[in-house]
C-alpha cells in the first residue's frame, strides 16, 4: 500500500513554532535555526505528560466540586455554594436555562475532556487503531471547548467585582474557585500536550 | 520515495544539551495529590465531635448554615434536621469544631437564639437579619456527652458570671416570670432565673441572681419585696404615686432594700433563703415572726368586715382578718360570728418582749393565753370598729374598753377566744337612736295646728288689705295722676292759657311802641294836642324810570 512519506523517512524535521522545515539532526536537543525553539519529530514525552497533568487535573478537580467555590451574603444572610448546589439553586429559583449553561461549563466539559483525553491516551498508547477519524476529531472538540469551561471562573470573578453593597449584598470568592481554575488550566495544558500525531503513528506502521 | 536521502539544501538544526529529566512533569500530579490530601487532612484535623440537640421547634433553623456560637464565635454548625422517632421534638444535628471539643460534655446548654420581643425588651436584633444561630453555655463537667436537650429560652445567667443567686419563697408569684429584673435602687442588678412550686404546694420558691459586683448589697438583713405593679396611696401628703419602673407595672420585678436603722451588713451567702414580701411597707417593717391564730365571737352584724381587714392593738396593726364564720346558738337564738385572726405578737415591739417574758413559754412558743390573761382582766376587747365612714368597712380593734362587763377568758384554750365588747359602731348607732327618740319627743303636731291658725290669721288680715285698702289706695293714686295730668296741659307750650298769655304780650308791645310814637310826634308837633294832626302831604310820583324792559326780549 502506497503511503504519504513521513519527515523521518525523508530525514526533515519541522519546527512547532514558526514552521521551518529542517534536516533531522544527529542527536537530541536541537534547535531551530530561525526561531530557536526546540525541534521535536514529535511533542517530546507526549504521552506522560499528558497523563500526569490529566492526573492532577483529576486530582485538583474533587476540591473544586467538594468546597464551596461563591460566598453570597444578602442582608446578613450568609450562603456558601459549592458548584452543584449553586446550580440547583438556579434551578430551583427559577433560572433552568442559567443553571444548564452552568452545569455544562463546570461540569460536563471538565468530565468529558478527562474522559476524552483519557479515552486518546489510552488508545494511542495501545497502539489501537479503532475510529482514528473520530479520535481525531474528539481531539479537536476538546481543544476547542477547553477555554469555556473557565465561565465559573469568570462568573465569580465578575460579582466578586461588581457586587459590593457592603451589608446589603456581597460577593466572595472561596477556595474552591481556585482548584475549579486550577483544574481547568491544567486540562488545557494536557490536551495541549497531547500529540495527535501519535495516533497516526502506529496507524502507519503496518 | 520511501528511502529519499535528506535534502541537502535544507538547513542544519542546532545541537542543543538536554536541560531537564522528563519524569518531572510528574511533579504536577504528585503536588496536586499532596494539596488534595492536605485538604483531607486538615478536615479530618478540624473535624470536632458530632452532637445532637433536640429542641421544640426547628424554626430558623438550616441545615449547613446555621452557626453555633459562643460568645458570639462559631465553634460549629448545624449539619442535620430531623425529627425525633417519638415526633415530640427536633433532632439538631450540630458538627463543632476541633477547638470546641470542650462543648461537648454535661452541662452545656444550647439555646436558639432568635428575635425575641417581649415585655422585658427586645432580644436577638442582629438575627432578624442574619438568622437564628445557636447560642452555648459551657458547664464546669469533663463528662462527655453528645446528646443534649435544647433550653426553649436563653438562660438568664451564663456559667461563670460573677454574682450570686439567691432563693425568694413567696405565696405566690404573681406576675414574675423568668428573666423578671431585680432592683436596688431602682437599678437593675439581677434577675430571676427560675421558679417552682414548693414541694408541699404551699409556696413558691424563686430563684434569683444578683450579678456582681452588686450582689454584695445583699446582706442578711436584706428585704426583698415584689416591685410588680403601682402603688398609689392617698394621705395627708398627697397622692403618691410608687412603681419600680415602667417596665415593671407591666413584666413585673423584685426589688430589695437593707431595712432602716441599724442591721447585719454581712453579705449574704450563696443560695441563701429570703422571703419575698409582697410591698415594700411590709418588707421594711420589722420582723413578723412566726403568726399566732386568735378567734373572736362577736353578736352583731359584722357587714363591712373583709377577710384581711386588719387587727390593730392600740392602734398597731398586727395582724388580719382570716376567717369569719356565721354560728348559730339554740339556746339564746342568736347568730354570733365567729371571727378568726392572725396576728404577729411580735409586731408588738418591746412590749411583746415584756409580755412574753411574763407569760411563758407552751408548746415551744409564747403562751398567748397567758399572755392576754391579764390584759383581758383589765377591759382588753376586741371590737369591730369603723375603719372608713365612706365604704363602712370594719377592722377589728383590740383595745380596753372602760368599764367593760366582766368577760369570761379561758386562759388554757387553743385557739385563743378573745372576748368582744360591741364595737363603737353599735355606739354610733344607740346615739343615733337617741337623737331620734329626742326629736320624736318634739309636739310636731301642735306646732302644726298652731302654726295653721297662725296662717289662717294672715290669711285674713291679708284679705282684708286687699279687699279694702288697696282699692281706695288706688282711686287715691288716680286723682291725684289726674291733678297731675291737669297741672301738666295748663303748663304744656301749646296750653290756650299760654296762648291767650303771648297774645296779651303782644298786644302790650304794640300798644308801647303807639305810645311812643305818640309821645315821639308830640314831642315835635306839641300844637298838634290842639289842632289835631295835619293831613298828610300827598305821596311824591313815582320818579321816571320805568323799568327797562330785560334786554334779549325784544324782537
Amino acid at each position: 500500500m502506497s503511503r504519504a512519506p513521513r519527515a523521518q523517512e525523508l530525514g526533515i524535521i519541522g519546527c512547532h513554532v514558526c514552521g521551518l522545515v529542517c534536516r533531522t539532526p544527529a542527536g537530541d536537543g536541537a534547535g531551530c535555526p530561525r526561531c530557536g525553539a526546540a525541534l521535536h519529530r514529535r511533542k517530546r514525552n507526549s504521552i506522560a505528560r499528558t497523563w500526569a497533568l490529566l492526573l492532577a487535573a483529576f486530582i485538583l478537580y474533587i476540591p473544586a466540586n467538594v468546597l464551596p467555590i461563591m460566598r453570597t451574603v444578602s442582608l446578613g444572610d450568609v450562603d456558601d455554594n459549592t458548584i452543584i448546589s449553586g446550580v440547583v439553586e438556579l434551578w430551583i429559583k427559577g433560572s433552568p436555562s442559567l443553571a444548564a449553561i452552568v452545569f455544562a461549563a463546570s461540569i460536563v466539559v471538565p468530565m468529558t475532556k478527562f474522559l476524552v483525553l483519557g479515552t486518546l491516551l489510552l488508545s494511542t498508547q495501545r497502539g489501537s487503531r479503532w475510529a482514528l477519524r473520530q479520535r481525531a476529531s474528539l481531539y479537536r472538540a476538546v481543544e476547542f471547548i477547553g477555554y469555556w469551561s473557565m465561565l465559573d471562573v469568570f462568573v465569580v470573578a465578575l460579582l466578586t467585582a461588581l457586587v459590593r453593597f457592603g451589608f446589603l449584598s456581597q460577593v466572595e470568592p472561596l477556595p474552591g474557585v481556585v482548584f475549579f481554575g486550577l483544574t481547568v488550566v491544567l486540562t488545557m495544558f494536557a490536551s495541549m500536550s497531547f500529540d495527535p500525531r501519535l495516533m497516526w503513528d502506529i496507524s502507519d506502521d503496518d | 520515495m520511501t528511502e529519499q536521502t535528506p535534502r541537502e539544501d535544507l538547513p542544519e538544526p542546532v545541537v542543543r544539551k538536554h536541560r531537564f529529566s522528563l519524569s518531572l512533569i510528574w511533579l504536577v500530579p504528585v503536588l496536586a495529590a499532596l494539596v488534595g490530601l492536605s485538604l483531607v487532612v486538615h478536615a479530618w484535623l478540624q473535624a470536632g465531635p458530632q452532637i445532637t440537640i433536640t429542641f421544640q421547634t426547628a424554626e430558623g433553623l438550616e441545615s449547613g448554615k446555621t452557626p453555633v456560637k459562643y460568645k458570639n464565635v462559631v465553634i460549629g454548625k448545624v449539619t442535620g434536621l430531623d425529627l425525633t422517632d417519638d415526633r415530640e421534638r427536633v433532632r439538631v444535628t450540630v458538627a463543632l469544631n476541633k477547638s470546641a471539643e470542650s462543648f461537648a460534655t454535661r452541662g452545656t446548654r444550647y439555646w436558639v437564639v432568635r428575635p425575641r420581643i417581649g415585655l422585658g425588651g427586645v432580644s436577638g436584633v442582629d438575627t432578624l437579619l442574619s438568622g437564628a444561630f445557636i447560642g452555648t453555655d459551657v458547664g464546669d463537667s469533663k463528662e462527655e456527652q453528645y446528646d443534649f436537650k435544647g433550653l426553649e429560652m436563653p438562660p438568664a445567667v451564663l456559667h461563670g458570671a460573677p454574682g450570686k443567686s439567691f432563693v425568694l419563697h413567696t405565696d405566690d408569684l404573681g406576675s414574675l416570670d423568668i428573666g423578671s429584673p431585680v432592683y436596688y435602687r431602682r437599678i437593675q442588678v439581677g434577675r430571676v432565673v427560675s421558679y417552682s412550686l414548693d414541694k408541699d404546694g404551699k409556696g413558691v420558691s424563686l430563684r434569683i441572681f444578683v450579678d456582681g459586683p452588686n450582689d454584695r448589697f445583699v446582706t442578711r438583713d436584706t428585704r426583698f419585696w415584689n416591685a410588680s405593679g403601682v402603688d398609689v396611696s392617698l394621705s395627708a401628703n398627697g397622692l403618691k404615686l410608687n412603681t419600680q419602673s415602667l417596665a415593671t407595672v407591666i413584666a413585673g420585678g423584685v426589688a430589695f432594700s437593707d431595712p432602716r436603722g441599724p442591721h447585719d451588713n454581712t453579705p449574704a451567702a450563696e443560695d441563701a433563703d429570703f422571703a419575698l414580701f409582697d410591698d415594700e411597707a411590709t418588707a421594711l417593717s420589722p420582723p413578723d415572726g412566726p403568726p399566732r391564730y386568735i378567734r373572736m365571737r362577736f353578736n352583731q352584724s359584722l357587714r363591712g368586715l373583709a377577710v384581711d381587714a386588719p387587727v390593730e392593738f392600740l392602734g398597731v396593726n398586727i395582724g388580719r382578718v382570716v376567717s369569719i364564720n356565721l354560728d348559730y346558738e339554740a339556746r339564746d337564738k342568736r347568730f354570733p360570728l365567729t371571727v378568726g385572726a392572725v396576728i404577729y405578737p411580735r409586731r408588738l415591739g418591746q412590749a411583746y418582749e415584756k409580755l412574753a417574758a411574763k407569760a411563758g413559754m407552751k408548746d415551744g412558743r409564747v403562751d398567748l393565753g397567758r399572755m392576754f390573761g391579764p390584759l383581758v382582766a383589765r377591759g382588753l376587747r376586741a371590737q369591730a370598729r369603723t375603719g372608713n365612714l365612706l365604704t363602712g368597712q370594719l377592722y377589728i380593734a383590740l383595745d380596753f374598753v372602760p368599764k367593760a362587763p366582766k368577760a369570761h377568758f379561758d386562759e388554757a384554750a387553743t385557739p385563743v377566744d378573745l372576748p368582744t365588747a360591741p364595737g363603737s359602731f353599735d355606739k354610733l348607732q344607740e346615739q343615733l337612736a337617741d337623737i331620734v327618740n329626742k326629736v320624736q319627743k318634739i309636739p310636731f303636731d301642735s306646732i302644726g295646728r298652731n302654726l295653721d291658725q297662725t296662717l289662717a290669721e294672715l290669711d285674713r288680715t291679708l284679705k282684708q288689705v286687699n279687699s279694702g285698702v288697696l282699692p281706695e289706695l288706688k282711686g287715691t293714686l288716680k286723682d291725684a295722676q289726674r291733678t297731675l295730668g291737669s297741672a301738666d296741659n295748663a303748663l304744656s307750650a301749646d296750653s290756650p292759657l299760654q296762648q291767650n298769655l303771648g297774645g296779651t304780650l303782644e298786644e302790650l308791645r304794640r300798644m308801647a311802641r303807639s305810645l311812643r310814637a305818640l309821645t315821639d310826634y308830640l314831642g315835635v308837633h306839641p300844637e298838634a294836642l290842639i289842632r289835631g294832626r295835619p293831613d298828610d302831604p300827598p305821596p311824591a310820583p313815582p320818579e321816571r324810570t320805568r323799568p327797562r324792559a330785560p334786554q334779549g326780549s325784544k324782537p
